[in-house]
This record gives C-alpha cells, structure tokens and sequence, in this order.
C-alpha cells in the first residue's frame, strides 16, 4: 500500500528542486549584540561560562597540540577551530546523559562535558592510560562515562547507528535522546540516507546535526551536493529540520533545544544544519592553501565564534578583558604541563595487542602471541616499545 | 629513464592513459584541483579537464556504482577509493557488480574498462582504519583482477596493463612506499604483464612470496639470510587475483621450501590459498612445512605497530626455521 496523498493532475507538473530553500536562523552578531527581535535562550551566567570555557579549552587544546604535531611530537591532530559554536552549543542545549555520536572534530563536546585535559593527552599520546589502549589515530576519543562513543575514522558509519540508538533509548522511556554529527562531506554516505529514513519510519528521538563547514578535505560544497546544502533533504523523509548559524552559539543552543524537545516529546527525529566554516587545515596532515584561498580565510576569522560569545557574556558583565587573560594563561600552562606528562607515559602494555578483539583471547591468537613474545625476547633492542615490557621479562629468555 | 617516486609514477600513468584515449576518466573524493589527498592525480584535471578529472561526492559505493555505469558504457573509469579501509563501502558495487557483470549477462555487457586504485597497509602510524590490507576479501571473488606493485618502475607497468585490461581490476597501492620508493621509470608506455609473477632473485634453498610493500621487507630479511649462507629464490607475487600458481610451483619443485608473507591477518589471508595450493602441487617436494609470516588474527593497532608487522627480522626468523626443519 502507498502513503501518498498527492492530488492527481493532468498536464505534467514538475516540481523544481531548487525551490527548496531553508532560512538560517540567527541571533548574535559578531559584536556581542543581538539582532533585532531576537531573543536570548535562558542561558544563565554559570551555563554561560560553562560553554565558554569549553570553546576556549578547545580553543588552546587545538593550537597547542598542532603546534606539537608541528614539533613532531605528534603524529597526527584535528582541529575544531571555528566550529566550536555549532558543536559547543548544541552539546551544550542537551541533557548531559543524553548519547554523542561524533564524527571526529567534535572535541568541543567532551570539553563541555568535562573530559579532563590528562584524558584528551593519554589518547592522543596513546599512552598506557589512553582508554582506547594505543590503538587509533590522535583524536579517536571516547567515553563511557561521558556519554561519548568512540570515534571510528571510517565516515558516516555513526549516523545510522545513532538511529538505532536513539531506538533503544525510547523503548527504554527514560526521556533520552542521541545526537549525531557529521560533516556535509559525510552526509553524502548512503549511510547518512539510511539513517535518516530510518528514523522517520520509527518515530526515533534523534536529531542528526550536520556541521556545514564548506569542505569536505579539498572538496568544496558545491562539489559535494547541487542542492540547497544538506537541510532540504529532511522534506524527503518527512522530517523536520532547522537551519542555523553555526558561529552563533546562541542560536545554536535554542535551535538544538527545541529540536531535543521534540525529539524526546513527541519522539521524532530532527535534522540541524550548521552553517560555519572550517577555520584549519582539514588535518594536520592537509595543506589547505591548494584549493581555497586566504581571503575565504580571513572573512570567516572575522565571524569568529569565539569573539563573539565574549562579547556577548562582557555585555552581560560576565566576562572581563582580565578574566580572558588568565583562561587563556591557565589553559595554556596546564596544556603544556599535561602533554609532557602524557608523554613520559609508557605505551599500552604488549598484551595490548591481542585483547579486547573478542571477550577472551581465542587459542589461535594466544598461540600467536607467544610466538611474538618468544620473538622479541630474541631481539628486544629491535622493539624498544615492548621490549621491558613484563610480558616479556616476566619469564625470562624463551 | 626518469628517477620518480612512486606517486610520480603512478600519476605519469595516468597522464598517459587520459593523453593516449579520450575516454578515460580518473575520479574519486578530492582527486580534482587537489590532485588526491597523495597526489596521484595531480595536474591531471588541469591538463584534461573537470569532465574527464573529478572531485566525486563523498560516497565510495556511489563512486563505484557510478564507476560500473560508465565502464558499462564503454568508458574507462579509474576510480579513487581514498584509503583502501574506506573500500568496502563500495563492496557490493565490487563483489556483486563489478565481479559479476560478464557473468551474469553472458557477456552481454560487462565492466571491464574499470581500474580501482587504492593505497592500502600499515607502517605509517595509521591505526586501524589507515592501515588495512585487503586483498584477501576480493581474493575469494571470481571475476576480478588484483594487483599490487611494489615499486615505481612496477606501479607504473601494471597500473597502465590494469587500465587497458578487459577486466575490472583492483589496482592496490603500498602507501608506505609512495614517497620512499624512488627508481628508474621508462618514459612513455609500456605495460607489464597482469597474471605473470616476477622472480626477482633465483635461489636454491628457499622460496620467499610476497607483494607490493612486503618486497622491501623480504629483500632485508634475504640480505640476512644470504649472509647465513642460504640461497633465497624471491618471487614478488603482482597479481593476486588471477595468481601465478605456475612460477610459485616451478620455484618450490626447485627449492622444496615456502616462506609467504603479508601484512593482512593470517587467517584467512591470501598466503592461506598460496599454502593450500602449493601444498597440493608440490606435496613430494617440499622438505618443512610451507611458512606464513603475516599480521595478527586482530585488527591493526597503532602505537605496538611495529611489533605487529610481518617485519624483516619475523621473515629472517621463518626462512632460517624452514631451513632448520
Ligand atoms: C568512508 C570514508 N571515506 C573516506 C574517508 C577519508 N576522509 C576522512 S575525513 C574526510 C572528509 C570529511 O569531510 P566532512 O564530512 O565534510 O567533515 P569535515 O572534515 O569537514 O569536518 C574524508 C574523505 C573516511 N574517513 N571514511
């Protein structure tokens, strides 16, 4: 049986795909004003300070860490700079039990919910005390405890598991909802359709938040999609959709708020486009000067999304030019500080390597163990990671 | 003869492949202006334009089935997947279309124009999902061509015999090797056989297999060994799909032992066909059991990376204990 209500004509009647258009919602101008007739989300001071000082945790995290990937300390790192409004904000408009099921620049998230730095420098270093035990790329957070999955580099792959998620959580009742962010690079996965379609056949409390940040690598925007950005596709599926100024933390959190509601009340999925820009290199391993030009560069700096929320909480007599000073001076001293020790850490343990791929190591893979064990213990000065480890001077020479 | 490195060949290849037929076509994520996040299309858009050099939409089983469309319609697609880890996306497009396309139509229409070029395997402190060799998957589909070269001068060969070949061919780039293999390349074309396996270095003692970035591993492990005084035949294996059973058989009826390597998980891997088949062909010839030095049954890790890898030192070790069987 079809659903379709459609009135029947009798001359052809095509519908123009361009027609679809959606409005971007905005609040906060860059001066720390509000647009007029605009209203403030009920954020109050401590809230304020709360998302502030996760932008610029994230901030600092960013350009220390790149400024160590650049001192080859680091083998790899990604930036959220310039997004951190539209990822901030919306972590920031859900419950804190409510999941997160990030693509891979969404640090903003887990320094909102209190990730320390200690946490963010174990993984990145993949020291013994990385919880994803020294096996992913810097970057590849997750938390448990948090209500943050782990990252998994391969794109998209999150979107539809948000929707089985988010499935779970209203058979469960508890009012909970997931989260999912993606790039509109991402959002071109046949994933990203699945999830989408599958979420408004169920009726399944998830919003899907988009973070339009203009490239996907080298690839612009108008080279990922023909139409109207990501948002128009949600009128398919028959789901609701909300555009927003992604530099605009405000904004950000009321559209993020109203969609949580709905999704949570009326158990329906909701799609939140961002529009901001991708301030760094896609990574740090991407030179962005090939393809997009430093005048793009330099007008999007000037819509700074930091900038203007400080403006916006010095308006309110939140925030001073001294209070600034010293976030910055701590962050920047405790980075340092943390990274040297994360550092000094010693690797994941050997055994590392065979555990947690299933719930007991099977015989096959013990027996492959031994052999490397058995190996090293011939050649130690060749693995100096693992050659002290216990596993391998516990029992002496093989 | 130029000196380049791998990536320079692979992109001189494909600059001779568009010059020489109007139909073919490279594509994939960022292989446009950028040239690929490597760089194996540069300038290539510039010189034949956005038509015929593309930046697709984020989507490898899109870029594949797209790929399929277009080899269908009698074009010669060279399509882009980023990362090998980030191919099985496009699985179904591969192993159901691609694969199958002559088959099921009785020739009727087929794919054969198609090339698919990813860089594949570890050693660049890639982790999981920057790391992986997979081979193997294809390996068990009928109906593709795999092939993994191993340095500049063969990357270039086999990626042009892999575009002008008749069947949908895989084309597996060793990563590591891109920028650190640099050799002799002929100017202008020339292809090097697909199917054929190349016997680098002839020897009595032991047989030593592998592919692409392995070779460099299996030349270090045999420098060792030769200075133990065992005489190595090294064999690079090239085409994975359809395999050279006849070369690696004549080789083991000669030296009566097997050392295969990869960096893909042991089971499973593709030194497991290699293993089952020689056993079969050259059971009352062979003096130890034929050995398999490969990654571990788990997924790729990133910081004990170098204590996973099949490295030289793992090689020496399984060609010293063939011998002392
Ligand atoms: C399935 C898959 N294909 C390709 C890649 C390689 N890759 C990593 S990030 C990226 C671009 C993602 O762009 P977008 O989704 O817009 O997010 P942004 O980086 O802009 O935040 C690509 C192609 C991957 N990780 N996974």
């Amino acid at each position: 049986m079809t659903t379709t209500k459609s009135k029947v004509v009798y001359s052809p009647s095509f519908t123009d795909g361009a027609e679809f258009h959606i409005p971007t919602f905005k609040l906060l101008k860059q001066d720390g004003s509000l647009y007029k007739g605009a209203k403030a989300p009920d954020i109050d001071k401590d809230k304020a300070l709360r998302i502030y000082r996760a932008m610029v945790m994230t901030r600092v995290l960013d350009e220390r860490m790149l400024a160590a990937q650049r001192q080859g300390r680091l083998s790899f790192y990604m930036q959220c700079t310039g997004e951190e409004a539209a990822v901030i904000g919306s972590t920031a408009a859900l419950d804190d039990t409510d999941m997160i099921m990030a693509q891979y620049r969404e640090q903003g998230s887990l320094a909102y919910r209190g990730y320390t730095i200690d946490e963010f420098m174990n993984q990145l270093f993949g020291n013994e005390l990385d919880y994803g035990k020294g096996r992913q790329m810097p970057v590849h957070y997750g938390s448990s405890n948090l209500h943050y999955m782990t990252i998994s580099s391969p794109l998209a792959t999150q979107i539809p598991q948000a929707t089985g998620y988010a499935y779970g959580q209203k058979l469960a009742g508890k009012g909970e909802c997931t989260i999912t962010y993606f790039g509109e690079g991402a959002a071109s996965e046949g994933d990203f359709h699945a999830a989408l379609n599958m979420a408004a056949v169920h009726r399944v409390p998830v919003i899907f938040f988009c973070r339009n940040n203009g490239y996907a690598i080298s690839t612009p925007a108008v080279e990922q999609f023909a139409a109207d950005g990501v948002a128009p596709r949600a009128y398919g599926y028959k789901m609701d959709v909300i555009r927003v100024d992604g530099n605009d933390v405000l904004a950000v959190y009321e559209a993020t708020r109203l969609a949580r509601k709905m999704a949570v009340e009326e158990n329906r999925p909701v799609l939140v486009e961002a529009m901001t820009y991708r301030l760094a290199a896609h990574s740090s391993s991407d030179d962005p000067s090939g393809y997009r030009s430093k005048d793009e560069e330099t007008a999007w700096r000037e819509k700074d999304p930091l900038l203007r929320m400080q403006r916006w909480m010095e308006k309110h007599k939140w925030w001073t030019e001294d209070d600034e000073k010293k976030i910055q001076e701590d962050l920047r001293r405790e980075v340092l500080e943390t990274m040297k020790r994360a550092q000094k850490r010693p690797p994941p343990p050997l055994e590392s390597l065979i555990t947690d791929v299933y719930d007991q190591v099977p015989p096959m893979l013990n027996a492959q163990f031994e052999k490397l064990k058995a190996h090293i213990r011939k050649y130690p000065d060749d693995y100096p990671k693992s050659a002290n480890d216990p596993a391998i001077t516990a029992k002496g020479g093989a | 003869m130029a000196k380049m490195n791998m990536l320079q060949a692979i992109n001189d290849a494909l600059d001779i492949a568009m010059a020489g037929n109007d139909r073919v076509l490279c594509f994939g994520e960022d292989v446009g202006i950028f040239g690929g996040v490597f760089r194996a299309t540069s300038n290539l858009q510039q010189k034949y334009g956005k038509a015929r050099c593309f930046n697709t939409p984020l989507v490898e089983q899109g870029i594949v089935g797209f790929a399929n469309g277009l080899a269908a319609q009698g074009s010669i697609p060279v399509a882009e997947i980023q990362f090998a880890d980030y191919i099985f996306p496009a699985f179904d497009q591969i192993v159901n279309e691609s694969a199958k396309f002559r088959y099921r139509s009785g020739s009727l229409f087929d794919v054969g124009g198609l090339t698919i070029r990813a860089p594949y395997g570890g050693g660049i402190a890639g982790g999981l999902y920057h790391s992986q060799s997979p081979e193997a998957y294809f390996a068990h589909t009928p109906g593709l061509k795999i092939v993994v070269p191993r340095n500049p001068h063969q990357a270039k060969g086999l990626l042009l015999a892999s575009i002008h070949d008749p069947n949908p061919t895989l084309f597996f780039e060793p990563k590591r090797l891109y920028r650190a293999s640099v050799g002799e390349v002929p100017e202008g074309e020339y292809q090097l056989p697909l199917g054929e396996a190349e016997v680098l270095k002839e020897g009595k003692d032991v047989t030593v297999l592998g592919w692409g970035a392995q070779m460099e591993v299996i030349e270090k492990a045999v420098e060792k060994a030769e200075k133990d005084g065992i005489s190595c035949e090294v064999i690079d294996l090239r085409t994975i799909l359809p395999w050279d059973v006849e070369t690696v058989a004549d080789s083991v009826f000669k030296t009566g032992r097997l050392v295969v390597t990869h960096e893909a998980p042991l089971t499973g891997g593709f030194a497991s066909e290699i293993a089952a088949t020689i056993q079969e062909r050259c059971f009352l010839y062979l003096e130890s059991p034929i050995a398999r030095v490969t990654g571990m049954d788990t997924p790729f890790p990133l910081v004990l990376e170098k204590e996973y890898l099949p490295n030289d030192l793992k090689v020496y070790e399984a060609i010293r204990e063939s011998i002392e069987f």
